[in-house]
């Protein structure tokens, strides 16, 4: 008994998740599900790749071909899979810490090649799986594990990182804008190439505790009166925008796709 | 294109040809001397075969990516160097524990570090066999010869396919650059292994379902319709991670058996003059090529002394050399490392015969003269 | 055809008891009682799906009509 969704897209006999009460991770894991559900992709072409972490246990408890990998290097697993068969329809999952301090290289080169994978950063400020450990994407001054007076870092924001580096989607929703993030992880695997979508999570057990942040509700009412629409916020004075971050698709500029363009070599040797 | 004539060519040219011809078609590097011609000559030649080369951010990405492209069904390869395949390794045990069947060559210089990034030597023996973290089954084979290049390249793919783990094909400095004159065999004449598809319907597919007593699991590429899980967690015959004691070992088990069952068909070498040998040199690699000198120095002399060439380093020929610590009287090992193979010689001959190292880690290589001198001193 | 019923069906056993499904819910439809999620208010429910949306566990979701279209 559950939804067609969950039936249709999960390893039942997987389920329950090990994900804690209140994380958002499973919120996005249906977002993906929901997106692939709309473009009706075909299941057998589609290739769930994910790093180490909280976010990337989700590749157990999908219904395609799943790549769980080592820490940080899930997109460079899939720049093979896809560079070796392009018929493959490749997502990414992976967590913050996974795709911006481990795997911080590979997310820059997948984005410059403008390879055709579209990855999904459950981002959840912290580093959950081993207890709390400030990430790349922990605020300055919050607190983790390895930051008891709080976090002198500077943060790290993964799509304008992507697009700096090439990338030709980027966009940004949260666990609490479920339905812009099921949009924005479409459009994403529309896109040709290299596609990040930053999925803002949250953490109650230790990125929320740690820092005094309060229980999931709460987490996600602050996500909620946080977040403006990037379409919205050209329309704001500054001072609106203050302490607020953007949502919505980011940035979008078809280029060409990695792939397509190796395969035009190949086929001018074979003509020539 | 026609094999069969001479040509003259590099180690690393004929270890690029023999992987092609033995399959290899998605190739992923990243510049290191002195390999770096493999990763030039496949960014080459693959496209022209409808393969695929990619040069990668990185060494860890190199391996990352060899491995999911295995994963799609395509035979591929990496070729690096001492300081690459420190990073590589993390990758190595996954497709290790994973049974993802990949080539990675690494073409061995002056080491630790940067050390002697063009000068030879052979100390990466125990890493090729220990380097990544966890009990984990290795083959590892070693050329001597540039027309050998050739022809063990296309053996690493074929035991790589036919027991699903990764093959590491250790070369060093002067194999890789060496040129010789050498008639390479025609295509068709090779034999060549291909992993084991899926034999039953998705639906009772399992993908690590095999003998525990060394078996090896079926393995569909993704995008076939098996729609399994790979996870470099512990895992069980469904690819689900596990933490069950008994479950994690029968998989360590089988992992070791698929090598241990197979003794015969993986460890290979050349054996040369050893039956009336009072002397056994035992070298790998290109200071075989100075031992097989030196002992034909000797035997001008009038010095019985043999020669064992083990091609597959690991697993160790440890009956064979049992065997030839039971006859000869003295093993000497010349290798460019401070005693890395000898400490495993010395193990399996456990005292039967007096075991003396000839070392050097200077990235000077060991002469003929080197050996058939020690040989002098020793009688 | 997919016949949208009234009101959610509630997978007891998955719900690790968040809240966020009741925090969210328009019309006060949901309560959470020993730390489970309960449908308190059927009638109020106008099937906006906001709690399947939003549930981290699956546990709460909108019937989609009889099985009989496969």
């Amino acid at each position: 008994m559950t939804s067609n969704l969950v039936k249709n897209y999960f390893r039942m006999d997987k389920l329950p998740h090990i994900w804690c009460p209140g994380c958002g991770h499973g919120i996005i894991t249906r977002a993906v599900m929901k997106a692939i559900d709309e473009l009706k992709l075909d299941k057998d072409k589609v290739c769930i790749v994910s790093g180490i972490g909280c976010s990337s246990r989700a590749s157990g408890y999908l219904d395609f071909n799943t790549l769980h990998t080592t820490h940080g290097r899930a997109l460079a697993y899939a720049t093979g899979l896809k560079h070796a068969n392009p018929d493959l329809e490749i997502i990414v999952i992976t967590g913050d810490g996974d795709c911006s301090a481990i795997g911080g290289n590979h997310l820059i080169h997948a984005a410059r090649r403008n390879i055709g994978i579209t990855a999904v950063a459950y981002n959840n400020n912290i580093y959950g799986m081993t207890g709390g450990q400030y990430s790349p994407t922990t605020p300055t001054g919050d607190k983790g594990t390895t930051a008891p007076y709080g976090n002198v870092d500077k943060v790290f924001d993964i799509c304008t990182l992507a697009q700096a580096a090439g990338a030709s989607y980027t966009a940004r929703a949260t666990v609490y804008h479920a339905q812009l993030l099921t949009k924005l992880i479409k459009n994403g695997i529309l896109n040709k190439g290299f596609s990040i979508i930053d999925a803002v999570s949250v953490c109650p057990t230790y990125y929320g505790r740690k820092n005094k942040k309060g229980d999931a509700v709460k987490m996600m009412e602050w996500l909620k009166d946080h977040a403006v629409n990037v379409s919205a916020a050209t329309k704001l004075p500054e001072e609106k925008l203050a302490g607020k971050f953007l949502i919505g698709e980011l940035y979008h500029n078809p280029q060409p796709e990695y792939t397509e363009e190796y395969k035009k070599i190949i086929e001018s040797l074979r003509r020539g | 294109m026609t094999n069969n004539q001479a040509k003259l060519m590099q180690g690393n040219e004929a270890c690029l040809e023999g992987a092609i011809a033995a399959g290899m078609r998605f190739f992923a590097g990243y510049p290191i001397t002195p390999s770096t011609e493999i990763a030039e000559g496949a960014s080459e030649r693959l496209p022209m075969v409808g393969g695929k080369f990619i040069q990668m951010e990185d060494e860890i990405g190199s391996m990352a990516a060899v491995i999911g492209a295995s994963l799609a069904g395509l035979k591929a390869m990496t070729a690096t160097s001492g300081p690459g395949m420190s990073l590589k390794l993390e990758n190595i045990g996954y497709a290790s524990l994973t049974e993802i069947p990949c080539v990675i060559v690494n073409v061995q210089r002056g080491g630790p570090s940067t050390g002697l990034p063009t000068s030879p030597a052979q100390a990466d023996i125990m890493q090729a066999r220990w380097g990544a973290h966890g009990d984990h089954p290795s083959i590892v084979l070693y050329p001597a010869s540039v027309s050998e290049a050739y022809s063990v390249t296309v053996t690493a793919f074929n035991l790589a396919e036919k027991y699903r783990m990764p093959v590491i094909l250790l070369m060093d400095e002067v194999m890789g650059h060496m040129r010789e004159r050498v008639v390479l065999p025609d295509a068709k004449d090779l034999q060549i292994v291909n992993r084991e598809k899926a034999s039953v319907p998705p639906e009772e597919y399992l993908p690590y379902k095999a003998d525990p007593d060394g078996g090896v699991p079926e393995m569909p590429a993704f995008g076939e319709g098996y729609r399994y899980h790979v996870t470099g967690l512990i895992h069980s015959e469904n690819g689900f991670p596990t933490t069950d004691a008994k479950k994690t070992a029968t998989l360590l088990n089988r992992l070791m058996k698929k090598i241990d069952n197979n003794l015969d068909d993986i460890v290979k070498y050349q054996e040369d003059s050893l039956d009336d040998a009072k002397i056994v040199l035992i070298a790998y690699g290109s200071t075989a090529r100075s031992a097989k000198s030196a002992m034909d120095m000797a035997r001008e002399q009038g010095i019985p002394v043999g020669l064992f060439r083990p091609i597959t380093i690991w697993p160790f020929a440890e009956d064979k050399v049992k065997e030839i610590a039971g006859k000869a009287e003295k093993i000497i090992v010349p290798e460019m490392n401070l005693g890395q193979y000898r400490s495993e010689i010395e193990r399996a001959v456990a005292g039967k015969c007096e075991v003396i190292g000839i070392n050097r880690a200077d990235g000077e290589i060991i002469t003929p003269e080197d050996i058939y001198e020690k040989i002098k001193g020793v009688l | 055809m997919a016949v949208k019923l009234k009101g959610p069906v509630i997978k007891e056993e998955w719900c690790k008891g968040c809240g966020i499904c009741v925090a969210f819910c328009p019309k006060n439809v949901l309560k959470m009682e020993e730390n489970k999620v309960k449908a308190v208010d059927r009638d109020a429910c106008n099937n906006c799906g906001l709690c399947e949306l939003r549930c981290p566990d699956y546990a709460i979701y909108l019937e989609e009509g009889e099985e009989d279209d496969k």
